[in-house]
């Protein structure tokens, strides 16, 4: 029986030194520290590290948070993840939750965790940096950077004229079988709860059900749709702007373009947006942050940056690859409303837009 | 099957059916861990029950008796029960055919067709899109459309392809601890191979089969990232949908608590199933050289079958990924070599298998060995966390977590705790029925020659599990690999893994970032496997 054993201790072993040693070359943190529960007491560091929640793709942001400790010394320790899921973390999590920033995704998170009073009001220097519209009245949050809502079309088979300027005109039959849309994804029901807003429930519910009524494909959410647009499952999908460029990264000759939507409901402008934790022990560094990512440095970079390619929100600041703010002319929606998202939810159901 | 019981190897004296395993108490070494073990894993449910409390009576029963309710039970039932069948009209012809016979390639292929578990199924799903939705890679390479990978059909070849494996594990495991003996016996008697199969071998591997069958049901039951994509509502999606869309936990976890009630009837079904336990084949020999079954001319269909399940559940993916990869990095785009997070995947998926083993070891023998009502249920209560999405198992922990330990909270060992909880059933599947295939009197033959219960359970029981041990800890292994929702939650802070890469990626669509780590998740998920082989090929 002894011998049997060998090559399996053996490889073990060997797994477990090769573990270890990729672990401690990876240059996070080192994990067995985690075990050690008084370690924490450490309190003479030049300051303690900021602990940011962030809804935002690591791809997408992780520069800004080396950025800011590059320029100020200060600690950022990440934790990413879905955004929804992320707030609702932070809600289980009470008082005592590690988080002392909120980055979101969209405005729907950040209202979810003010009503419940987990946000402090923001200093004016920072709520002043940012239009009314892209922020909390209360200024328990405020945007970041502009994400709008568009058409995708595949170029192949649809020149930009022929897309439509408004999402209302896509339940024509015209359209039967040809739209693609993401009726689970958090940035399509934040725009179906916008609408609910400026144009009433019973409009939306008309929309809804002249859209189910064309056979809509329905995609998990806006990259695959913005795929399924390119394999040509749909000619058009309601997606985010931005997924576009990074498809165009990775493919310089896709397929697919953007159609904006002035002044429609369809081309709403959410935000990706923080909010500083009332539990926090460390607002001070927190508002640091804020004022950081909304400094001209890194609002300009955000307007740049391919990978991002988002909206810049502070005054002044205009991305040099997209059109202006002013020129989408978004619907005036207050943002801070879009966190009623059960009563979209229902509705969605209701209609059997989620099936 | 009961003609059997007078084969050459005759039955053990079994006075009554339950008499070898009341013969003896269990050990408190055995007991009390076991019960701790049971009342951890029912912290989710627990969490449930809190949550849901919040809701006042009106609205539970508005949600429990809505239609939209008994239609999705309906869907994910019909999913589950399908995805179940054909996992083991699969699942149990490979596995003997990658133990058992001359099939070509057997070695190799009985790595690769365990391969596809280590594939995250919304990765999965992704890539069988674009490989095969109108318009993708197999249309434009080849012009010809195939079936529509969305809807019913959909998700049951993508989930059915992605968790076979639990039932191809765990029956090579039994398979590789039967006595060949009978086998021989059978195919002296006239038996080809097939009627051998079907008559002597396929009875024998009952528990195994069930065991693995039963992982499988779950996992439909909780899965989210394949029905979402491939657009199949089922209960977990929704209950998904609840957490993501609104901020209202209550109606959640009233559908989470569903989700249990569901789990029940499945672990009860189980027990009947597994209930005759092929005890009357008799012992284990101990051992003995077991001969390979020539296969004859059937010898390639059944490669042909193996092929074709490696074709779809991991050549399809691969080749996706590696057009990421190739088409990224034309663009300019830089991979990522995501080597660090392969390291702490290594690290978490080895740990958490052990301490699934550990823990699962316990809970194991008392429910293999004893009659007692209390040895079921704490095996069932395991069961809980393995059923319920990642996400409310992650939730759970974080709401009790930071409340009483707070010092562990978002720690390594928080993590391996959570991935315990969610994973456990499968390490106690397939050690309870490693120790099924041996009758309980071993111990009581062992102590009427002298020995302890202590003794005994050292010195027989604990040999006799390690089968499955090694097996159980295999799927634990491969299982945490790929999960996502509790390491996003629950890993310290920074502590990124391969699935947390390819998931990052995938999101935002950087498919050429995707690539590596993805590819490193089939590498690292063939290191248990291999382990497994290697033991197989030192014994025979």
């Amino acid at each position: 029986m002894q011998p049997l054993f060998r090559p399996r201790s053996r490889l073990l072993v060997l797994l477990a030194v090769l573990a270890l040693v990729a672990t401690a070359c990876g240059g996070n943190d080192d994990p067995a520290d985690g075990e050690d529960a008084g370690a924490e007491e450490e309190m003479d560091e030049p300051s303690e590290p900021l602990t940011v929640y962030s809804g935002r793709n690591e791809e997408l942001v992780s520069w800004a948070f080396d950025d800011f400790t590059a320029a100020t010394g200060i600690e950022v320790e990440v934790r990413y993840g879905d955004t929804a899921e992320l707030a609702t973390t932070i809600l289980e999590e009470g008082d005592a939750s590690p988080a002392d920033i909120y980055f979101a995704q969209d405005a729907g998170a950040l209202g979810a965790l003010e009503a419940e009073d987990r946000l402090v009001t923001l200093p004016d220097d920072i709520l002043d940096r940012v239009d009314a519209n892209f922020r909390a009245p209360s200024g328990a949050w405020t945007g970041v950077t502009g994400r709008a809502r568009v058409l995708a079309f595949n170029t192949d088979v649809l020149s930009a004229d022929e897309v439509p300027d408004s999402v209302f005109d896509l339940t024509d039959p015209e359209w039967q079988g040809r739209v693609g849309w993401a009726p689970t994804n958090g940035s399509f029901q934040a725009f179906v709860t916008a609408m609910r807003i400026t144009d009433g429930e019973d409009v939306t519910r008309e929309w809804l059900e002249g859209m189910l009524a064309n056979d809509p494909v329905a995609f998990s959410n806006n990259t695959g749709a913005v795929e399924g647009v390119a394999r040509g499952e749909a000619e058009v999908a309601l997606v985010n702007h931005y997924y576009l460029y990074r498809f165009l990264a990775e493919d310089p000759d896709f397929n697919v373009d953007n159609k904006l939507l002035p002044g429609d409901i369809g081309g709403l402008v959410n935000i990706a947006g923080v909010g500083v934790l009332s539990s926090s022990d460390n607002q001070d560094a927190a508002f640091e942050l804020v004022r950081f990512l909304l400094g001209d440095e890194v609002q300009t970079f955000f307007g740049q940056e391919t990978d991002a390619l988002e909206f810049p929100l502070v005054d002044g600041i205009e991305s040099p690859e997209l059109p202006t703010l002013a020129e989408i002319d978004p619907p005036q929606v207050d943002l801070s409303r879009l966190e009623d998202l059960q009563g979209t939810l229902e509705l969605l159901n209701d209609v059997g837009a989620l099936e | 099957m009961r003609t059997l019981a007078g084969s050459p190897e005759p039955p053990a004296p079994a006075d009554a059916p339950r008499g070898p395993r009341s013969a003896a108490g269990m050990h408190p070494l055995v007991w009390i861990p076991a019960l701790v073990i049971g009342v951890a894993m029912l912290i989710p449910a627990i969490y449930l029950v809190i949550a849901a409390s919040a809701l006042p009576a009106g609205e539970i029963w508005e949600i429990v008796t809505d239609p939209s309710t008994a239609r999705l039970t309906g869907r994910t039932l019909g999913l589950a029960a399908a995805v179940t069948g054909a996992s083991v009209v699969l699942g149990v012809p490979i596995a003997w055919l990658t133990v058992r016979t001359d099939l070509p390639a057997r070695r190799f292929l009985s790595i690769a067709t365990a391969l596809p578990l280590v594939i995250p199924t919304y990765v999965g799903a992704f890539t069988l899109v674009g490989a095969l939705a109108p318009g993708g890679l197999v249309e434009s390479w080849s012009g010809w459309r195939p079936p529509s990978p969305y809807g019913f059909g959909g998700a049951f070849v993508a989930l059915t392809l992605f968790t076979f494996p639990y039932v191809l594990i765990t029956v090579q495991s039994g398979l590789r601890g039967l006595d060949p003996s009978i086998e021989e016996a059978s195919r002296s008697l006239g038996h080809g191979p097939i009627s051998t199969f079907l008559r002597v071998t396929l009875p024998q591997l009952r528990p195994s089969a069930a065991a693995g069958a039963l992982l499988v049901t779950l996992y439909v039951l909780s899965d989210f990232g394949a029905v979402s994509i491939l657009r199949y509502s089922t209960f977990t999606r929704a209950l998904y949908l609840q957490y993501r869309t609104a901020f209202d936990r209550a109606p959640a976890a009233l559908l989470g608590l569903m989700l249990v009630a569901i789990t029940v009837v499945f672990v009860v079904i189980e027990a009947r199933v597994a209930r005759d336990r092929g005890q009357q084949f008799g012992r284990r020999g101990a051992g003995r050289a077991v001969t390979q079954v020539p296969l004859k001319r059937w010898r390639w269909p059944a490669a042909a079958l193996c092929w074709s399940v490696v074709l779809i559940g991991l050549v399809i993916p691969l080749t996706v990924v590696t057009y990421w990869l190739v088409r990224g990095l034309g663009a300019g785009e830089s991979p990522n070599l995501a080597f660090g997070a392969a390291g702490r995947s290594l690290l978490v998926a080895a740990l958490a298998a052990a301490a699934a083993v550990l823990a699962a070891v316990p809970v194991a023998i008392w429910s293999a060995r004893s009659p007692s009502r209390w040895a079921r249920l704490t095996e069932r209560a395991s069961f809980t966390g393995y059923a319920l999405p990642g996400i409310v198992v992650a939730l759970a922990l974080v709401f009790v977590g930071i409340r009483l330990v707070p010092s562990l909270y978002q720690t390594l060992a928080m993590l391996i705790f959570a991935y315990v909880v969610l994973f456990l059933p499968q390490a106690i599947g397939a050690i309870r029925s490693s120790l099924l295939q041996v009758e309980g009197n071993v111990e009581a033959a062992a102590r009427t020659l002298g020995s302890d219960r202590l003794t005994a359970l050292r010195r027989v029981t604990l040999p006799l599990a390690r089968r499955g041990a090694i097996a159980g800890g295999a799927l634990v292994f491969l299982t945490v690999l790929k999960e996502l929702p509790a390491t996003l939650l629950l890993s310290p802070i920074g502590f990124d893994t391969l699935a947390v890469r390819v998931w990052s990626a995938t999101e935002e669509a950087f498919f050429t970032r995707a690539a590596i780590p993805a590819m490193l998740l089939v590498v690292l998920g063939s290191v248990p496997l291999a382990i497994t082989m290697i033991r197989e090929r030192r014994e025979t």
